[in-house]
């Protein structure tokens, strides 16, 4: 097992959450497929720190990181798609063109 | 650094670590297409988090444990469960006519090909290397918090931004 099946494995969940973000209509599943694609960018970071000696603490610092922005990220998105749903009374991407209302 | 772990020979042996590895990596992929494909909002969430608990998995082969803690707890115990919590108070019946866009089929090739050219320069990079290196807990902390003692204030700080921001904008629509 080497750093080649990690790198594989990530960039096909990367893959698959690309293609929610492009696909899908829904504000929430949208929001899903984004930390999809963070998580396939943490396997890659620690994937790295583990087969680099070198380099062992920094990948998993900066996947701490990542997953601290991802938290702060969904508490922000959320509450955005809840004031939007007050206010739209929708979450659907399509309709939603406008900045101010 | 704490041990190192030698893993498997070379030339495509299938090793304990490997099959391990490669169960984890159905679950993961699985979850991943529910969480694209599935219909319902309730179920891409919960596949959503078969995907995460997977990669969890995949943190504690790559011999980062902290990293598949700090998974579980915050996607397990805190995401996915905020996520439910925003479904359950919008409107769940409108879910169900929010399927896909007309974009579809090339987001579909966007991704394929995307997947195609990363694989290629992996496998075209791959240098053979089986040899993982742990960390202890005691090392990542002292990194973290000697090395890293700037950024981590900086992330504490746009933790407490975002959840005071996230609490302004839910409350603002409320007064409308």
């Amino acid at each position: 097992m080497s750093l080649v099946h990690f790198q594989i494995l990530s960039a096909a969940l990367f893959s698959i959450g690309l293609y929610g973000v492009l696909a899908r209509r829904s504000a929430v599943l949208i929001l899903l497929s984004i930390e999809l694609m963070l998580n396939a960018v943490n396997i890659n970071l620690i994937a790295f720190s583990a087969y680099t000696e070198s380099l062992a603490s920094t990948g998993q610092v900066i996947a701490i990181f990542v997953i601290t922005v991802a938290a702060a990220e969904v508490g922000l998105a959320l509450a955005i798609i809840i004031n939007l749903f007050r206010s739209k009374g929708s979450v659907d991407i399509d309709k939603i063109d406008v900045m101010r209302w | 650094m704490g041990s190192t772990q030698e893993s498997g020979t070379e030339g495509g042996v299938l090793t304990e670590s490997l099959v391990v590895f490669l169960i984890i990596s159905v679950v993961c992929v699985a979850g991943g297409l529910g969480v694209v494909f599935s219909r319902n909002v309730i179920h891409a969430t919960f596949l959503l988090l078969v995907s995460l608990m997977g990669v969890a998995g995949i943190f504690l082969l790559l011999l980062a444990e902290f990293l598949a803690l700090v998974q579980v707890l915050i996607y397990g115990g805190a995401i996915t469960i905020v996520v439910l919590f925003v479904i359950m108070l919008t409107k769940s019946d409108e879910f169900e006519s929010l399927v896909d866009n007309s974009q579809k089929p090339l987001a579909f090739l966007i991704s394929i090909g995307l997947f195609v050219v990363m694989t290629v320069a992996a496998i075209a990079a791959d240098n053979g290397n089986t040899v993982r290196a742990s960390l202890k807990f005691s090392d990542l902390g002292h990194s973290l918090f000697t090395d890293w003692a700037i950024p981590f204030e900086v992330a504490s700080l746009v933790l407490l931004v975002a959840l005071i921001g996230a609490i302004v904008i839910s409350k603002q629509g409320e007064e409308e």
